[in-house]
């Protein structure tokens, strides 16, 4: 069961109306290391995991990788709700216009769609949470591409907020597989 | 939204994501009395920084989690995506 709170988890703000950031900021929405394949991620992954510590932080990560998912919807929806058509062709806008006009949908930086493709549940938890660790790292690069490229100092801010929330679930990642590990060894028997 | 409203708007989000963080550091040390702690605390003053928003800005949860007296105003807008901080 889940409840929506009505709130976002951090307060997005934008300088001003801006396609061409948008276009790249969404792929963290839809792409390969974007919020959505994140939170499907470690949710259909605690199903398979033996401790209960492992099931708690999938759980509650997954659920925060959803508010960070309605973070870049925020996003994207106000750099572009106000953009004219031409402002929308100078972006490079135009082909996703197309398909969706001003409304969001999953696909990357090239607009590629979302696919579940993109994540991986192999029922082996040692496994899953190394992959955990390593979505949360290229999701941290990917953030510092998008700062990079970023020429609004209000969505660097969102930006910045989302860079570090990685680094937080890396970590707990690491200790959830500590745990995991432990509790293999503890059942071996020679 | 005026800024009396918005004030206590941002309240809530900086102590809901105190608990948010103490709750997943707790995850993984759930021995660690001391975060425990901090968590209860944290978690009564938002419990009481949403009953004093709800009452004026109506509700903040659905499905029966927050009252909504005399009418139905979870429809309300702003949507959190509509608010500009």
């Amino acid at each position: 069961m889940w409840i929506y709170e009505k709130k976002l988890e951090y307060p997005v703000r934008v300088s001003s109306t801006n396609p061409a950031l948008a276009k790249n900021i969404i792929t963290q929405y839809g792409g390969p290391d974007g919020e959505l394949a994140a939170s499907l991620r470690y949710l259909t992954q605690r199903y398979s995991m033996p401790i209960p510590q492992a099931k708690a932080i999938l759980t509650d990560i997954g659920t925060e990788e959803l508010a960070h998912m309605e973070i870049v919807a925020a996003l994207v929806y106000n750099l572009i709700k106000d953009a004219s058509i031409e402002q929308i062709k100078r972006a490079g806008l135009d082909g996703y216009y197309a398909d969706h006009d001003r409304a969001l949908y999953f696909v990357n930086a090239v607009g590629n769609p979302w696919t579940a493709t993109y994540i991986q549940s192999k029922g082996d938890p040692i496994a899953d949470l190394y992959e955990d660790m390593a979505a949360e790292q290229k999701a941290r690069a990917t953030y510092e591409y998008l700062i990079q490229l970023s020429d609004d100092p209000d969505v660097t801010d969102a930006l910045r907020f989302l860079r570090e929330r990685e680094v937080v679930h890396f970590q707990r990642f690491g200790e959830a597989l500590n745990l995991v590990q432990d509790y293999m060894d503890s059942k071996k028997f020679f | 939204m005026d800024g009396q409203r918005l004030n206590l708007l941002k309240k809530i989000m900086a102590l809901e994501f105190t608990a948010l963080e103490l709750n997943l550091y707790l995850d993984t040390h759930p021995n660690d009395q001391r975060a425990l702690a901090e968590f209860n605390e944290v978690s009564q003053a938002l419990l009481l920084a949403k009953k004093d928003y709800e009452a004026y800005y109506g509700p903040l949860l659905n499905y029966g989690f927050s009252p909504s007296h005399n009418a139905w105003r979870w429809v309300e807008e702003p949507w959190p995506w509509e608010i500009s901080f």
